[in-house]
């Protein structure tokens, strides 16, 4: 590897790197493993916002937004004795990778369960808003609500949404445009409802929280298809995404029948720090100590067992930390958090990319604490996730190529994944159209009696979600012209996904060179952390 | 709820029972019998007796699942027929309802509710297997049934046994007979004997599999269920009463 020499950036705006002849190589993910990559002359590469400051005292700043909340009464105001309450939480699939303790969701339980104690307050459960992911092992759930609230509930009070209960699940309505909303039922009879949210990315929160969090599946197939994904550009830009269109209908109908108190808390972006802190910056800027840091890193991933990298990993939480939280009336309280939000992670970029660069992590929003990053969830990352990262206009223009860097191994975790393996297996090899896949195996796979019984008691996504990811990466796939992965251990399961494969980065850059010209723009997504390009 | 509509129609689930759904096997449901004699000398004498054949039987199953029934089945020779069928409730509560793998009957309940045929095949002899079936709410039972003449055990076996690659043969004529698409059915066991069983059906499931059928699950992707994992508190969590649901229905745009 050659030295990195220490440059002075030539671009005026901070987040946005021109690489020149004498630029340092960049660093990427693939998979549980770094990549050191010199990239073409010319390449644009964009960079996160550094973290926000965050709020001095987040105990004191939970406490003030519950006094003073957004169109609604305080909650203090909307309490009685002898209420019925229930709590419900967002799940383990954010932030990623998961935060240091105390996590920001314990901090609110905390208060608001103190509060309702001392309102007289008795029938409280806490149900985690799981929708159909995977049910929270007991572990997580502890780790994430804190010793005392899990002393105090867990588990009579304190459990996941079931979607699939027959007994536990009522349907609340129909929208005008005729989507279904079912509703766990215990929230469905309380009188009154907290949700408490950890936004991390601006298509999750506001009218989704109830909607999908604490739903079943045919109220789910409402948005959850190939079309809704199409039609969101980007499902990450809420005002022109299908899917938050719909949450919103539904969302509407919930507010309209029950009483709920929303809490949203937004996070900095502070995804890496202490040893791993060099993950975050430039690689123009970085110190002695950050190159011997990224080399030692190299040098035990490489030499690591997979098993063991991801432990590593896995072990080693974000310092994410709280920037705002505000409280009350669904659509001010969301308003506020995706204004916040926006200021943390929305970049300016100007003009499109004909190439496009991402370096794949190990993570996702469905496989945390999982044996492995799956094929399906590697493309929900690139064609689904990050191919949706942007606002306006797509930062990879229609018919570009997108490359990225993954060993695209054909991993699964058989507990929390199993239906994601007969899906790749037996689905995506007679078929990879979205719109068969709905209507032929979708329902096949959502009533199969093994994974109803492995969602609702095992730790198993349910059966239909595998179907939900490659839908998700639907817009992506047809907007782009060649998906380019680099570093795949094997060739199988990137042709099963219509991916070609290559050796090196500059492979992959000659190969889509030829199909977008030699003067193709280049541009490289330095993540994680994430962040939302508004291209004009 | 909309959810718990039927959505299989011409599908069957074949759930072997040893160590499947439950934790014991036919040599537990022997030595009950055994046990239960009226004499006590004789009671220990025959508990002794079962305890020492157990290598025996243990090797003869290893060998060949034909000789080990063969062997294991001419114990019960002479046995009366009532005697075994009014033991065999008593076998039930005190032995096999116990030792029911906890989630096993919520397993059956899913299927059931997919709109999807119930079917237990087992290798036990079907009137230790009747209360069980009646009380996991299958529909179809087929196990093995013991040869009686004047209402005494021969020892033997009627034909066809059920046990190994048979179970499937057995299976094939009953899909024939009930218009069942095998293709479209499930099959559900914790044995690597039983692999001809799995592998007849379209949807193969390993529960509690052993090392051998653990392996092969993963080899050929099928899922793999452990049902002796305690539920949670499904009951506890479920709230009362249907007053608010009620309102909730009454307000709904719907109506």
């Amino acid at each position: 590897m050659r030295a990195i020499r220490p440059k002075l950036r030539s671009h005026a705006k901070e987040h946005i790197v021109t690489i020149d002849t004498d630029s340092a190589p960049r660093i990427m993910f693939s998979g549980e493993n770094l990549l050191m990559e010199d990239l073409p002359v010319g390449t644009r590469v964009i960079y996160p916002n550094r973290p926000m400051t965050p709020v001095a005292n987040p105990k004191a700043t939970i406490r003030y937004a519950l006094n003073h909340p957004e169109d609604s009464e305080p909650l203090h105001a909307m309490l009685e004795p002898g209420m019925k309450v229930t709590i419900a939480v967002d799940d383990i699939s954010m932030p990623l990778p998961v935060m240091r303790t105390p996590d920001v969701r314990q901090l609110v339980l905390e208060i608001v369960c103190e509060m309702l104690a001392d309102h007289g307050v008795d029938d409280v459960h806490i149900v985690i808003a799981l929708g159909l992911h995977r049910r929270m092992h007991d572990w997580e759930i502890e780790r994430m609500v804190g010793p005392k609230v899990w002393s105090e509930f867990w588990p009579d009070r304190l459990y996941n949404h079931d979607g699939c209960d027959p007994d536990g699940m009522v349907l609340l309505g129909k929208t005008p445009h005729g989507e279904l909303v079912e509703m766990n039922r215990r929230v469905a009879e309380s009188d009154l409802t907290i949700y408490v949210n950890l936004n991390f990315v601006p298509m999750n929160g506001g009218h989704k929280s109830m909607a999908v969090g604490l739903c079943g599946y045919e109220s789910l197939k409402a948005h959850h298809h190939p079309k809704a994904i199409v039609e969101s550009s980007s499902y990450m830009d809420p005002p022109k995404s299908f899917l938050s269109h719909s949450f919103g209908r539904q969302g509407a109908l919930v507010e309209k029948t029950l009483k709920v108190f929303h809490i949203e808390t937004v996070l900095n972006n502070r995804c890496f720090d202490g040893p791993l802190s060099f993950l975050n910056k430039n690689e123009d800027d970085f110190t002695e100590t950050d190159r011997l840091k990224y080399q030692g890193m190299k040098w035990a991933l490489d030499k690591l067992p997979f098993a063991a990298r991801r432990e590593i990993f896995m072990r080693t939480p974000a310092a994410y930390e709280l920037i705002a939280c505000y409280a009350g009336a669904c659509d001010p309280v969301h308003a506020r958090t995706l204004q916040k939000q926006n200021e943390q992670n929305v970049v300016d970029v100007q003009g499109q990319a004909d190439i496009l660069l991402m370096g794949i992590p190990y993570i996702s929003p469905y496989n945390v604490n999982s044996k492995a990053l799956n094929p399906l969830l590697v493309q929900v990352m690139a064609l689904g996730y990050f191919y949706h990262m942007y606002r306006n206009q797509p930062l990879l223009r229609d018919g570009g190529v997108l490359i990225l860097t993954h060993p695209c191994s054909d991993r699964f975790d058989p507990v929390h994944h199993p239906s994601y393996i007969e899906f790749f297996n037996r689905v995506l090899t007679e078929t990879t159209d979205a719109y068969t896949i709905e209507t032929k195996y979708q329902d096949e796979l959502a009533y199969n009696p093994s994974y109803v019984e492995m969602y609702r008691r095992g730790n198993a996504y349910h059966g239909a979600h595998p179907c939900f990811m490659w839908y998700w990466g639907q817009r992506g796939r047809e907007k782009t012209s060649r998906v380019i992965c680099v570093g795949a251990d094997n060739a199988t399961v990137p042709s099963i996904m219509g991916w070609e494969t290559a050796g090196s980065i500059a492979e992959a850059i000659a190969m889509a060179r030829g199909t977008m010209g030699r003067s193709a723009q280049i541009t490289m997504m330095h993540h994680p952390p994430y962040m939302i390009s508004d291209v004009t | 709820m909309l959810g718990s509509r039927p959505k299989y129609k011409n599908s069957a689930a074949f759930y072997d029972v040893d160590g499947t759904l439950i934790k014991i096997n036919i040599v537990h449901a022997f030595a009950y019998y055994q046990a239960r004699h009226p004499s006590l000398i004789e009671s220990a004498v025959r508990t002794l007796k079962t305890g020492a054949s157990i290598p025996v039987f243990w090797a003869a199953d290893k060998l060949s699942r034909k000789w080990f029934n063969e062997i294991f089945y001419r114990q019960y020779e002479g046995a009366s027929e009532d005697r075994l069928v009014v033991l065999a409730e008593e076998l039930f509560e005190d032995v096999i309802k116990p030792n029911i793998y906890p989630r096993a009957k919520d397993l059956i309940d899913e299927s059931r509710r997919a709109g999807v045929r119930q079917v237990m095949v087992s290798g036990a002899l079907d009137f230790t297997m009747k209360p069980l079936a009646r009380y996991l709410g299958v529909d179809d039972l087929i196990a093995n049934r013991l040869e009686f003449v004047e209402h005494y055990a021969t020892g033997k076996l009627q034909k066809p046994f059920v046990a190994g690659a048979t179970k499937a043969d057995i299976m094939r004529a009953y899909a024939k007979e009930h218009d069942v698409d095998l293709a479209e059915s499930w099959a559900y066991s914790d044995s690597f004997s039983d692999y001809a069983m799995l592998a007849v059906v379209g949807h193969p499931t390993a529960c509690n599999p052993d090392f051998r059928l653990r392996s092969l699950a993963r080899s050929y992707d099928w899922p793999v269920l452990d049902l002796d994992e305690e539920p949670d508190r499904a009951a506890s969590r479920r709230p009362q009463g249907l007053a608010r649901v009620r309102q909730i229905r009454r307000h709904s745009p719907e109506n």
